[in-house]
């Protein structure tokens, strides 16, 4: 009885000339074993296989489409097949890059490479420790100590004027000429390459004090013009989603403007406020160019960001790989320079995990 | 309104007299102090947004002052030794080819990857597959140009090393090719790889915001999923589209540390599978540090030539963006 049904169904005038359901398997089957032909015939390898078998799938299983179900149909299902392979061909670069980092930066990262600078860290000694098969010395600790101290200035700077900005894009200037030329000059800000950034501090900073002054607070400014416009547009967006309900609530207790700001609306919106702060802190920290003409370069610990040059971890990653420390044998700088850039993806996961869990956790309690 | 009769003593100044704390019980005073604070609040805040304005604005000034030398100075003492156009040229082409392979590679999958996540990814995955992209966008750029500099490079070289032998006859791949790999195409692949995100998240957005009336009827009408997406999705975030690509085109040009790692410059040449080129961004990380004097005034000029391109870049997509906000039929 069952059985006799489905047949029914399959013959019915509804489904004629579509293809079962298995049609696209049969096809994605026969096209992995011709690409292994094909790719065996040129030589073969797993990505010639995986192209040859894609390239075959798509035009075969477009033919098929076209030939049992009509063009549109067939075009229909050719679009999907890029979609999807487009989404694929994104993923590459990112579980390349992932594995990469992983593969290489681990067997770097140990308690000696936290722990201690490049100081006195020469060619010789990387050359010893190859020739002697020992660990290799020197670390990052300098960049991280470097890193930390231009990051935490570059918030402080840029999260009061950020916030500022945006409050009174929210709750002062609405519908004034002054916030819309504020509005659309952040927009263009976010826009600035970050070396012009950089470039910007260091001209500032030439002029006031003399050419060539080059410290972790002159990146820190530099930082902040990138950061600033990041936080003015994550806390304008949160400031809006605030219930003009609790506002007007606010003041018909007769509470003060400026009150009602720093006592409901800020707090309302500040799980929101956090979590943009967060990600903005998360996009500086991993900037490269700015630093470079801004901070120099060490390779022994500076604590003070106010005189000398100082590393990150960015800059540290890029001196290894494009100056090894060894000309002969560059081996024991790639090898920092992975484990360095494991810390720094390290740390931007987690600064992104942590805005995530700020945002929902203290997510606004605005439903009723 | 009645003040107090002259000689009379309110009651807050009873108060101040005997020594008690004004603000708590007094409303005239707690109200003057109030008024003090919105005013103070107001003008810190105004202040702060005006004080932005002056950062962008001293941004140029600074950038201006500090490349004027560059512009009086002769031309013979200028890298290149022929004034500061016929030095900053060749390195504009660059910027603009590198950022045009970016954008050849990053606009058509970016926008597929848009259309995957918001209209072809099984609903409950989707979100994650947004996650998943933006993990992209998160990775430091010094990062993609050391994966560009140590895996990417060495792969490529071999398909270039083809290219070169095979349609060596096309002006952008005649050989020798570069054995290192570290060629312009290289940076246009990665300059790729940091655009896609970008332009993802901003078409996504857009197309999320597609009417769902209109999708309902195009596909009411019979239409299939990629002719209800060409009739009702696309013409919707057709301004959306353009300007995403517009931030990434922006992003691009102004990206160093991938090129900067990725490139081994050199002159200007018509091959991207040879070594040479050069962009502005990578041109002055590369040599700033070292800079100084001239040097130093030259980098900074091509720096504000960096700053205008991508200026007006930046300026014509968010005139696009605020142009269709205000004409939306979404709303």
């Amino acid at each position: 009885m069952a059985a006799n049904q489905t047949l029914q169904r399959r013959q019915s005038h509804l489904t004629r000339g579509h293809l079962p359901s298995y049609a696209v398997w049969v096809v994605l089957a026969a096209s992995v074993v011709l690409g292994a032909a094909l790719a065996t015939l040129i030589g073969f390898s797993v990505v010639g296989w995986a192209v040859i078998t894609a390239i075959v799938f798509v035009i075969t299983a477009t033919i098929v489409t076209a030939v049992a179900e009509g063009e549109r149909k067939a075009k229909d299902r050719l679009v999907t097949f890029l979609v999807y392979g487009a989404f694929l061909i994104a993923l590459l670069p990112l579980v390349s890059v992932l594995w990469t980092v992983l593969e290489r930066g681990v067997p770097g990262l140990n308690y000696n490479f936290l722990f201690t600078s490049m100081n006195g860290v020469t060619g010789a000694v990387d050359n010893q420790a190859l020739e002697n098969g020992t660990p290799v010395l020197g670390g990052a600790y300098h960049a991280v100590v470097g890193t930390l101290q231009i990051t935490l200035w570059a918030t402080l700077i840029s999260v009061p004027i950020g916030l500022l900005t945006a409050v009174y894009l929210v709750e002062y200037g609405a519908g004034r000429g002054l916030t819309k030329a504020i509005t659309f000059f952040v927009d263009v800000m976010t826009g600035i390459p970050s070396i012009v950034a950089g470039l910007f501090a260091a001209a500032l900073f030439s002029l006031l004090f003399g050419p060539g002054t080059r410290t972790g607070f002159v990146a820190a400014v530099a930082l902040s013009v990138l950061m600033i416009p990041v936080v003015v547009r994550s806390t304008e967006e949160m400031l809006k989603i605030v219930p003009n309900e609790l506002r007007e609530a606010s003041y018909a207790l007769g509470v003060r403007k400026w009150r009602t700001i720093t006592k409901v609306v800020i707090p309302t919106a500040i799980s929101g406020i956090a979590s943009g702060v967060t990600l903005s802190i998360a996009r500086v920290i991993g900037e490269t160019a700015p630093i470079l003409v801004t901070a120099g370069f060490a390779s022994s610990i500076n604590m003070n960001v106010f005189s000398g040059w100082m590393s990150t971890l960015p800059t540290f990653i890029y001196y290894q790989i494009l100056t090894p420390t060894s000309p002969t044998s560059p081996d024991p700088s790639t090898q920092r320079a992975w484990a360095a850039a494991l810390l720094l993806i390290l740390m931007v996961m987690l600064l992104n995990l942590v805005a995530r869990f700020v945002a929902r956790m203290f997510a606004p309690k605005t439903s009723r | 309104m009645t003040g107090p009769a002259p000689g009379q003593v309110t009651a807050p100044e009873i108060d101040r007299l005997e020594g008690k704390d004004v603000s708590t019980n007094s409303l005239k005073a707690s109200t003057d102090r109030g008024r003090a604070g919105d005013k103070i609040f107001s003008g810190i805040s105004l202040a702060a947004g005006v004080l932005i304005l002056a950062v962008l604005f001293s941004v140029a000034v600074f950038l201006l002052v500090q490349a004027a030398p560059t512009f009086v100075a002769d031309p013979a003492e200028v890298t290149g030794g022929n004034g500061f156009t016929a030095y900053i040229l060749p390195i504009v082409i660059g910027t603009v080819v590198a950022a045009t392979i970016a954008l050849l590679i990053a606009t058509p999958v970016g926008i597929a990857v848009a259309l995957f996540i918001s209209h072809y990814a099984p609903r409950r995955f989707s979100r994650a597959f947004g996650y998943v992209i933006d993990l992209l966008a998160a990775i430091p750029s010094v990062i993609y140009g050391a994966w560009g500099y140590i895996v990417l490079a060495p792969q490529l070289a071999k398909v270039y090393t083809w290219l070169a032998e095979n349609l060596g006859w096309i002006p952008f791949f005649t050989g020798p090719a570069s054995q290192t790999g570290k060629t312009m195409l290289t940076a246009g692949i990665v300059l790729a790889v940091m655009v896609i995100p970008i332009i993802t998240s901003l078409s996504r957005e857009i197309f999320l915001q597609t009417p769902n009336l209109h999708e309902e009827a195009a596909l009411a009408m019979g239409a299939t999923r990629w002719e209800m997406v060409r009739m009702a999705v696309l013409p919707f975030a057709r301004p959306g589209i353009i300007s995403a690509t517009m931030l990434g085109l922006g992003r691009a040009l102004g990206e160093t540390m991938a090129v900067a790692l990725v490139l081994s410059p050199g002159a200007l040449v018509a091959s991207l599978v040879k070594s040479g080129n050069q962009t502005i961004a990578a041109e002055i990380a590369l040599n700033f540090p070292e800079a100084f004097g001239l040097r130093l005034n030259e980098l900074i000029a091509a720096g504000l030539v960096l700053f205008v391109i991508t200026l007006i870049v930046n300026m014509i997509a968010r005139f696009i963006i605020t142009r269709h906000q205000e004409f939306s039929g979404a709303n």
